[in-house]
């Protein structure tokens, strides 16, 4: 039986633990599923299997950027500072732990299907990008939480709670979705949930007499931000011209010149340019990998849950909602950035040295779509204020909760980046929290927490979505009110203007 | 024939986009490439494709392309997807 063993092992350890090659078994096994033809089937999985490699060396480029910009922020400030890019550290960890997360995500998409088969909760889960960064950083948690050799514990709590979090979220958001779509069709399936429930309830507590933001004609000059090679290189320009000219007065010549090999001062600071503008170029190729990987694996995934869970709501990526509020969006992202810039200097002036926390410089794509996000949801409820102040506390969400989920990811908090959107900063923290203790303390509280959160959810969906509550009701019937008295308004300023119209 | 579908960052909905435009294809019996992409790379991509889907708001951004622009009000939408694409393809 020895040549058994041997084939079992390669099997094992060439196949089954390269995630490039377990992505495309699983992208066939999917299409298999949904009877594609041969040509469609191979096709689909090498190239999920080509995206996943293009994944990893987009990775190699942008740490080749991050190392020295981490270099120098921490010389010139003595704090580590982070930038969160959800692509970047997903691409990072996938050589450790790629072949554990893809189990994770693969075995979560099915308990997703059962919870959305067997609860009230029907939602169906299909942003991509993020089912697979919540699988990579779950995996990471339990990894360094669980320690070594205890890789099926890892995967099936991962697993579970990738499967609940992926249809609690849709739920908990749904009051405002429908409100916002007028509709009960399409549900939200984006890790930045929190930051959008924030940014609904801040809406309604402020925004009770605030007109909505659609009324508003806004420039266009802000809209090629919505490019994302566009936005991220602009940001890490500017983040790595503040700390290379800071270096420049603040250290010693030879001390910052030595950071980037540079010559002379010039040199120093196109050198800088360079590498913020390698960090584009990266994040792009990044991108190009996960779209390859998406492209194959979602419609996979989408065929195989429309035959499981047949009429369940589809949860769906944030931009979805940018069209129901497009001055909105505006509003929520450029106020996220300023809450974010505020949550900066919060942590710089205070959490950093009393707590040690990171510093977590704003990331121009992060802001964007959570920040849209949430300015679209506290439109929903505030109008123009809940858009502005929503998409403010969610940029204060998004900055402060990446600083603490650093502190739980153990030394994968050094690599200069974390994941960005909310949902990843509460949830992997409290994971994080509750695997401190010994391991089967830990595996057993994270088990009680998939299961308070899913009792929770049920409970929401059951008392709050299927009973027809609308947030910010108030202010709709106080819009109705003062839409009719402008119409009235109007009328009688007709009827007056008419009166005197023989002289006319 | 070569379509692609566009939105913000090519991962999100334009995946979901393609692959409803792939059902509707289907429907249609019409032999085609469908390629997700971000608005960054849509113009590159547009030069040798025939179609170009996307959302309302990144319609002008793509601009003059040799592609044909159809805009998609709502990416659930079979039948506006069916309808539009339908009359393009023939």
């Amino acid at each position: 039986m020895d040549w058994l063993v041997v084939v079992l092992n390669f099997i094992g350890q060439q196949i089954l633990n390269v995630p490039a090659y377990l992505i495309g078994i699983i992208t066939a096994a999917g299409l298999i599923a949904l009877r594609r033809n041969s040509g469609q089937v191979i096709g689909g999985a090498l190239k999920a299997a080509l995206g996943f490699f293009i994944l990893g060396v987009g990775a190699t480029v942008v740490t080749g950027s991050l190392d020295p910009l981490g270099k120098l922020i921490l010389t010139v400030t003595g704090a580590q500072g982070v930038i969160p890019t959800n692509e970047v550290i997903t691409a990072m960890a996938q050589e450790q732990f790629g072949a554990q997360s893809a189990y994770v995500l693969t075995f979560g998409f099915l308990i997703m299907l059962a919870l959305a088969r067997f609860t009230p909760l029907k939602y169906v889960f299909l942003t991509g990008h993020h089912m697979v960064f919540m699988a990579t950083m779950l995996t990471v948690i339990l990894s360094v939480g669980l320690g070594q050799g205890l890789d099926w514990l890892v995967v099936l709590l991962g697993a579970v709670l990738l499967g609940v979090i992926m249809v609690i979220m849709p739920a908990f958001l749904h009051p405002w979705t429908k409100k916002i779509t007028g509709n009960d069709t399409i549900a939200i399936g984006h890790f930045g949930s929190l930051g959008y429930i924030a940014a609904g309830a801040v809406g309604q507590a402020t925004g009770k007499r605030s007109k909505s933001a659609e009324d508003i004609q806004f420039p266009q000059g802000l809209k090629f931000l919505r490019d994302s090679m566009v936005a991220t290189s602009l940001s890490m320009v500017m983040i790595y011209m503040v700390f290379t000219i800071w270096g420049l007065i603040a250290l010693p010549p030879a001390e910052a010149l030595a950071i980037f090999d540079a010559a002379d001062a010039g040199a120093f600071i196109m050198a800088g340019f360079k590498q913020a503008l390698m960090f584009g170029v990266g994040v792009a190729v990044i991108l190009y990998g996960v779209r390859t990987v998406l492209g194959e694996l979602v419609p996979a995934f989408q065929g195989i849950a429309a035959k499981v869970v047949p009429g369940a709501k589809a949860a769906l990526d944030i931009p979805i909602v940018f069209p129901f509020g497009a001055n909105a969006v505006l509003i929520g992202f450029l106020s996220s950035f300023t809450g974010g810039l505020i949550a900066l200097g919060i942590l710089a002036i205070w959490l950093n040295p009393a707590f040690g926390l990171a510093l977590i410089l704003p990331g121009m794509v992060p802001h964007f779509f959570t920040g849209g996000g949430a300015g679209v949801y506290g439109n929903a409820t505030g109008g123009r204020r809940g858009a502005m102040l929503g998409g403010f506390v969610n940029g204060m969400i998004i900055t402060i909760l990446p600083a603490i989920l650093l502190l739980v990811l153990g030394k994968f908090g050094l690599a200069n980046s974390t994941f960005g959107d909310a949902d990843f900063g509460w949830f992997g923290t409290l994971i994080g929290v509750s695997l401190s203790g010994r391991p089967a303390v830990g595996a057993v509280l994270t088990i009680l927490i998939a299961t308070a959160l899913v009792t929770a959810a049920i409970i929401f969906q059951r008392r709050v979505v299927d009973a027809g509550w609308v947030p910010g009701a108030k202010r709709d019937a106080w819009l109705a009110e003062a839409k009719e008295a402008e119409a009235e308004a109007k009328e009688s300023e007709k009827s007056e203007a008419k009166q005197p119209s023989p002289a006319a | 024939m070569k379509i692609v579908a566009v939105c913000g960052m090519g991962i999100g909905t334009s995946v979901l986009l393609k692959m409803n435009a792939e059902k509707v294809l289907q429907d249609l019996g019409v032999d085609a490439d469908i390629e997700a992409a971000d608005i960054g790379v849509a113009r590159g991509a547009a030069q040798t494709a025939e179609i170009v889907l996307t959302s309302q708001e990144l319609a002008p951004e793509i601009g003059d392309v040799p592609a044909e622009v159809i805009v998609i009000e709502n990416f659930f939408d079979l039948d506006e997807i069916h309808r539009k694409l339908s009359a393009a393809v023939r």
